[in-house]
């Protein structure tokens, strides 16, 4: 019996479905077994992120119409074995789908896979109420900005409501430079507001774009900081103690040694 | 024995609604049942379009319990909404040592903490949330939301807080959003009262010199020595 876990933030733009598509590959690169959900029907992206966008055959809303069989729609990722994709439909919309639809789906994926990763679509409507029936637990994303702090925490309230325990933090975009200079609110200042447990910082990156862009989640590239903090979200997820990744580049030793010999 | 009985409540009718003067000598017990037979007789009276109930208690102050089974009496006429209960001169509310309530968790936005009485919240109000209270509110956390004291029109209420760094603020009916300069003081304990129909905000120690006959006393003792 697999885990659900639903990952949610209220507002939109703060990098739900890149979470979901990076903790989702991290999770199948440590050997689990993962199917991430898009539930953002009408609005799918994740397919895009994942770079499976071409290979969609049936979607979820097939799936509940009973179109196709549950395994007909999941789509195998294309380099990890065990990660599996179940799109969202583009041409209908969010009425498509009810709670029950869901709680229904994720306990049947949940038999077959260790990890269900649902990706809810922004705002606290129907879509919202739907996409947390099925879980388990949930992660609440949020950038360092006033806006999306308010909005984490109008969507912890609603699922504090939720008989689950109490859901985890991960902060995204996060400039160590806008924080120094005081433009940007620190990570102490986000935890302290939102009181819930941080599950992880991830790095403002330019390259998690790019990746996005060519379909690949920022996890596979060994080197980049934000990888690394999304592979470390996924450890953390397991049950791992993982220390928070130090975000400042400027102290690594390849930096350090190349001021010192005057290059940088 | 033709006694004619003086009635515990008189009502009159002005030009916003209905006044009810309850008397302030008799058990007050009477005065619910007075009232309930009113209500219950002279159907056609009461009947008609909403009606705002302001209601005098003379010198009377009445326990939050006795508030409510009022209210309750009245509830059976739904055109019939109190606008407001009022003591002479001081608040309707008896503020009995016992009357706060202690409580915790996090308001967070979008969600609205009601109370009667007196509130001790231990915990934080973030962006968003408000927390009200008939009486005043004592926040052990960080208040970042709004906060509404006297929300019935007690203008005696107060708000203080250990982070006080609210929204607005609003006590009884005034209202007041911090001007900018009050993010100088973030780190000490504050707290909100009205005077002359403003909300001023003042240090924790201050609050004596606003409230006297709140202030302790050391009791002075004369030790025998042995």
């Amino acid at each position: 019996m697999g885990e659900s876990i639903v990952v949610t933030s209220g507002k939109g733009g703060v990098g739900k479905s890149t979470t979901t598509a990076n903790v989702g590959t991290a999770l199948a690169l440590a050997g689990k077994k993962v199917v991430m959900i898009d539930t953002d029907i009408g609005l799918r992206n994740l397919d895009v992120l994942m770079g499976l966008e071409n290979r969609i055959v049936y979607d979820i809303v097939d799936v509940i119409e009973k179109k196709c069989r549950v395994q007909q729609a999941l789509i195998k990722d294309k380099r990890c074995d065990e990660l599996y994709l179940l799109p969202a439909a583009q041409t209908k919309d969010k009425s498509a789908l009810t709670s029950n639809h869901l709680r229904w789906l994720v306990s049947e994926l949940k038999e077959e896979f260790d990890y269900v990763i649902i990706d809810c679509p922004a705002g606290i409507e129907s879509g919202f109420q739907n996409a947390i029936a099925g879980a388990d637990q949930a992660i609440v994303v949020t950038t360092p900005e006033n806006a999306s702090i308010r909005d984490a925490d109008r969507v912890i309230g609603l699922l504090e409501k939720e008989d689950m325990p109490t859901p985890k933090l991960v902060i995204n975009r996060l400039k160590t430079q806008m924080v120094k200079e005081g433009g940007m609110m620190a990570i102490d200042e986000v935890v302290s507001v939102l009181a819930i447990d941080l599950l992880g910082v991830v790095p403002d990156d330019e390259q998690v774009i790019r990746a996005g862009n060519d379909g690949e989640p920022i996890v596979w590239e060994r080197s980049c900081l934000s990888g690394k903090a999304y592979r470390n979200i996924s450890k953390r997820i397991m049950g791992e103690m993982v220390p928070l990744l130090v975000l400042e580049p400027d102290s690594s030793l390849l930096i350090r040694m190349k001021r010192w010999l005057g290059f940088a | 024995m033709g006694k004619v009985m003086k009635p515990y409540v008189t009502i009159k009718g002005t030009k916003d609604g209905l006044l009810f003067y309850f008397d302030d000598s008799c058990p007050y017990s009477e005065i619910l049942e007075e009232l309930t037979h009113k209500l219950e007789h002279n159907q056609a009276l009461w009947e008609g379009p909403d009606t705002k109930i302001r209601i005098k208690l003379g010198s009377r102050q009445i326990t939050s319990e006795e508030e409510h089974s009022l209210r309750d009496i009245f509830s059976q006429k739904k055109n019939l909404v109190i606008y407001g209960i009022e003591s002479e001169g001081k608040p309707h509310l008896i503020e009995s040592e016992m009357g706060i309530t202690t409580l915790s968790g996090t308001v967070r936005s979008g969600q609205v903490l009601t109370h009667i009485g007196d509130l001790l919240f231990l915990g934080d109000v973030n962006p968003g949330g408000s927390i009200q209270a008939s009486g005043s509110i004592y926040v052990m956390g960080a208040l970042r939301g709004l906060a509404h004291a006297g929300m019935q029109g007690d203008e005696r209420a107060i708000i203080s807080a250990s982070v006080f760094k609210p929204t607005q603020l609003r006590v009884a009916d005034v209202i007041s959003r911090p001007p900018d300069e009050w993010t100088e003081f973030d780190s000490t304990m504050r707290f909100a009262h009205v005077v002359d129909g403003q909300i001023s905000v003042e240090r924790m120690n201050h609050f004596c010199q606003i409230r006297p006959d709140r202030e302790w006393k050391e009791v002075q003792r004369s030790y025998r020595s042995l």
